[in-house]
């Protein structure tokens, strides 16, 4: 027994002694959802600024995907055990957000303690996406992607096709071709963020009243105008034709659709830009996501997807300097172009853009580039993102009324006014809960 | 006048102690929480809350969503527990008269028991794959023009067939040892009395497995209401159009992936009075008829 205790207590001072470095450092804790090489590149990210810096010691923990990241974090902040920094999802934005008090926002942390912070150094696309109505930033965007359109260049010689459509109406014109060489034209991941979403901010439509959302939580979904209905009856159209080839919800089953050459055209993500140049043993190219000449002459940029890093709150004030502090470390140029290099996650700031360019990074891969280019378009009043409650459930709405139009089971018309009726329900609790 | 009375020991109440407390903290404290929180309008990070009697149940449970997902359960679970059981009991019946190898038949047929629903969804969702599915292929190569990803036929049998596959063995076990429990000298009698098998089978052996047959029935219920969520959420996840989706699937979706704490509490209280209720009308009406 002595003899045991005598062991133990040598361990522990021996262990002390080597961590004593680290125990002077105050902890910061980051919950993420950043699975698989993302994740490798969050530790490098970590240490990085663990070395960079002794007065904070950055614990980085992977939770699963975005939604069990969120439920983890909820879970953890009604138990008053919340990590500093918490990673959600674009979709689960509304609900921390309209949690009055869940949150620091990230604007104020950085004004205070982190010697100023300028929302104009952000690049325009995903500035506001998780600010407050009147622009004060809330979470700090983090890994920013926008949906953009991949073709295999090898499909467009075969078929005989110059190259990526620009507009839909284009698209109509080749897919024939595309087809007669062996292709489904077309095939896309995430159908209410591209087909939706960004097809709102694409097509500068408003996608819910007040403001999208920002403004209020008492709104209503615009879903059901004629826009949508009339790009929904053309999906459907080239669905029968066999131009649009559907292999269920997931996102990467319709990747590797693309990646195993059934499809010549593939609506992605920046960020999926990476995987891609692994998998494909084929030229491929990036462009950007079309839009429709008969809705809108000169296209809008898209807004991002993704996530950002929130603050929570009920931390003692030296924790959130760390946090601060590791912000305006991640914010860096340096940090940015190093996420952006090895992600394909579009940089966030104008600075680290700037760097990537003089770095003439886009010299050699200018594929990656072109996520930015689209993010920095012309922005228009319906551009920067929206704040919708209940998205999560709203997108399963969605999901299952574009399946339904796809099975014939109901019509385009029949899917958006059950879209509208069903969506409008979940806004209405989302407000009585939220209010 | 002296009261008789017997001595009361406090040591079975000591035993059965454990027993109580695991019940009280892992089933009737978080059954109290989902009541309480099913009256409740609360924010996900419970910063705000409101009484609101029956607001989230009329909300959830009008939802034409709720609707489509109760009458999916009502169907699959039926189907799961039938389909499963008479598979079982048939291949019990038949794998209790091979003489030759019956060890191997009986294993080969034990075998899916240790894999966990996930699995074997994960098993069958490469099975049925659009791009490297050979089911996908062999089903549509005979002629079924098959796409579970868009018919909700198609997806409704692809869990069906991951479910009762994975119950099946576990029937089987059951049947079979109700099977070799039965006395041969009854069996050996029944012969004697009659020669048609079917017969034998349906008015002697049946019946004397009823008491295992009911037991199954009510496991294999709560099974298909609630642990083939696994097998769900590793194939069709409710797709396509909400056609697979069961009433536990959707309390999984509204809270924890939506965070709609008191819409899916209200879920799943009512999810828990109906398989209360089923359990109750099996133990009222069926159990009569069984004779142990």
């Amino acid at each position: 027994m002595k003899i045991k205790n005598l062991v133990m207590a040598g361990v522990f001072s021996t262990a002390s002694l080597m961590t004593s470095a680290a125990w002077s450092a105050t902890d910061i804790q980051w919950w993420h959802a950043m699975g698989g090489r993302l994740g490798e590149v969050v530790n490098e990210i970590a240490e990085k600024y663990n070395a960079s810096q002794t007065t904070y010691n950055l614990v980085p923990t992977y939770k699963g995907g975005y939604e069990d990241t969120m439920t983890a974090g909820i879970a953890a902040f009604r138990a008053k055990k919340q990590p500093n920094i918490l990673q959600v999802f674009d979709a689960g934005a509304a609900t921390i957000i309209n949690a009055k008090g869940a949150t620091v926002p990230v604007a104020e942390l950085m004004e205070k303690y982190a010697g100023g912070f300028d929302i104009k150094d952000y690049i325009s696309g995903v500035r506001y996406f998780y600010a407050d109505s009147s622009g004060k930033m809330i979470g700090m965007p983090f890994n920013s992607s926008t949906p953009l359109l991949y073709w295999n260049k090898d499909a467009f010689a075969k078929a005989g096709v110059a190259g990526p459509p620009k507009t839909w109406e284009e698209f109509e014109a080749m897919a024939p071709k595309l087809a007669a060489a062996g292709y489904k034209a077309l095939a896309q991941s995430h159908s209410p963020w591209i087909f939706s979403e960004n097809f709102h901010s694409r097509h500068n439509l408003q996608m819910a009243t007040g403001n999208n959302g920002y403004d209020s939580t008492d709104v209503k979904i615009l879903y059901n105008n004629p826009h949508m209905k009339m790009h929904w009856t053309k999906v459907k159209e080239w669905l029968d034709k066999g131009w649009y080839g559907f292999y269920g919800r997931a996102w990467g089953d319709n990747q590797d659709a693309f990646v195993q050459k059934k499809v010549a055209m593939w609506l992605g993500s920046s960020g999926s830009f990476g995987g891609l140049t692994k998998s494909a043993d084929f030229k491929f190219g990036a462009s950007f996501l079309p839009y429709w000449k008969s809705v809108i002459a000169e296209p809008k940029g898209t807004f991002i997807g993704g996530a950002a890093l929130f603050a929570m709150s009920g931390k003692p004030e030296e924790e959130n300097k760390g946090v601060a502090d590791f912000l305006k470390f991640l914010t860096s140029p340096d940090m940015q172009y190093f996420w952006h290099k090895q992600t394909g996650y579009v940089p966030i700031t104008n600075a680290a853009y700037d760097k990537a360019k003089a770095d003439g990074y886009y010299k050699t891969t200018p594929d990656a580039e072109v996520g930015i280019q689209q993010l920095n378009q012309p922005g228009g009043e319906w551009t920067k993102g929206y704040r919708l409650g209940y998205y999560v459930q709203i997108r399963e709405v969605m999901y299952k009324n574009y399946e339904n139009i796809f099975s014939g089971k109901s019509t385009v018309d029949e899917a958006f006014k059950a879209m509208e009726t069903e969506s409008n329900a979940l806004l209405e609790r989302f407000h009585a809960t939220y209010k | 006048m002296k009261r008789v009375q017997f001595e009361h020991s406090t040591i079975p109440y000591m035993f059965v102690a454990p027993q109580i407390l695991i019940i009280a903290v892992f089933f009737l404290w978080p059954a109290g929480q989902a009541v309480y929180q099913s009256f409740l309008l609360e924010d996900a990070f419970g910063l705000s809350s409101r009484f609101v009697w029956f607001k989230n149940y009329t909300d959830t449970i009008w939802s034409p969503s709720w609707l489509q997902a109760a009458w999916f359960t009502m169907i699959f679970s039926t189907l799961v527990t039938f389909l499963s059981l008479g598979l079982a009991l048939l291949l019990a019946v038949k794998a209790n008269q091979v003489i030759h190898a019956a060890r191997t038949y009986k294993t080969t047929l034990m075998w899916a028991y240790a894999i966990a629903p996930p699995v074997a969804g994960l098993m069958g969702n490469l099975m049925f794959h659009p791009l490297i599915g050979d089911l996908y292929k062999f089903l549509n190569a005979i002629g079924w023009n098959f796409d579970h990803k868009l018919d909700s036929f198609d997806a409704g049998f692809v869990v069906v067939l991951i479910s009762v596959w994975k119950q099946t063995s576990v029937n089987f076990i059951f049947f079979l040892s109700g099977l070799q429990g039965i006395p041969k000298s009854v069996i050996e009698a029944a012969t004697l009395d009659c020669r048609n098998a079917t017969r034998r089978f349906w008015s002697i052996t049946f019946p004397l497995l009823a008491p295992t047959t009911f037991f199954l029935m009510v496991t294999n219920i709560t099974y298909a209401f609630f642990e083939t969520f696994g097998i769900i959420d590793t194939t069709t996840r409710g797709a396509p159009g909400g056609a697979t989706t069961t009433l536990v699937f959707k309390v999984f979706q509204d809270g924890f992936r939506g965070a709609d704490l008191g819409g899916s509490s209200a879920q799943s209280v009512v999810l828990m009075i109906i398989v209360l209720t089923l359990t109750v009308i099996q133990f009222r009406f069926i159990e009569r008829k069984v004779h142990y």
